[in-house]
């Protein structure tokens, strides 16, 4: 049953997150023909409330999405127990989580 | 028809994407790190965006830019054949499970991505 759930989160996050990428290539493609400082990039993150709900729902959906696809591969190429493949990939839950979060903290609210 | 041709297609993407996700994963926690330097400062995300102007930084930026288009475009593939209807054929053969076009065109499309990110860097 746990493993239905896990397929059922890992395929849930990525659809939801498909969009998000798209976003994040197109920010990426525009960024390399504008001008890339630390000034301008501040600028526009924090030029919407509405980019920092993006960017934490993006943080926690990859947070989710990587590893529990790290836990699959683990599995079936490390030859991992099922009980170690889940306990590495719940720390990379919340190590993603932590740093990610911390990430979008530091470009929105605790920039100095 | 299942054919030795079309389950090597198949496998070809289904690694393409596996590995993809591998890139992607060992690069995340340095991507977050590199944002929290805004906590140490403007000063300090300049300095980083000043690092990464090297051009094997920008050669590992090109690599990230294709391995996540990739990722992308192979994904919604994985998610068009698990969560949509099978297509029916009038001929009655099995199409379904490859969507060999969506393996090319990402490809495809991640690499022409991956050259419109280049462009941008060099112009």
């Amino acid at each position: 049953m746990l493993e239905v759930r896990l397929y059922v989160l890992q395929r849930l996050t990525a659809a939801i997150m498909a969009p998000m990428v798209i976003v994040h290539l197109a920010t990426i493609l525009y960024a390399t023909r504008a001008e890339l400082t630390a000034a301008s990039i501040l600028a526009r993150v924090q030029s919407s409330p509405w980019l920092v709900v993006f960017y934490t729902a993006f943080v926690v959906m990859v947070a989710i999405h990587a590893p529990l696809g790290l836990r699959k591969i683990l599995i079936e190429w490390g030859r991992l127990r099922m009980s170690a493949a889940n306990m590495i990939s719940l720390v990379l839950f919340v190590v993603f989580l932590g740093m990610g979060l911390r990430g979008v903290w530091a470009l929105t609210g605790g920039a100095g | 028809m299942i054919t030795r041709q079309r389950l090597t297609l198949s496998y070809m993407a289904f690694i393409l994407h596996r590995l993809s996700g591998i890139g992607l994963v060992c690069f995340l926690p340095f991507h977050f790190l590199t944002l929290g330097l805004g906590l140490e400062g403007e000063a300090a995300l300049d300095h980083m965006l000043a690092y990464t102007e090297q051009p094997l930084i920008k050669a590992g930026e090109l690599i990230l830019v294709i391995l996540f288009s990739l990722h992308l475009l192979l994904g919604i593939r994985v998610l068009i054949i698990e969560w949509m209807p099978w297509p029916d054929r009038a001929d009655g053969h099995y199409y379904g499970g490859l969507r060999a076009g969506w393996i090319f065109g990402g490809v495809a499309i991640a690499l022409i991505l991956g050259w419109i990110f280049i462009d941008g860097v060099m112009t």
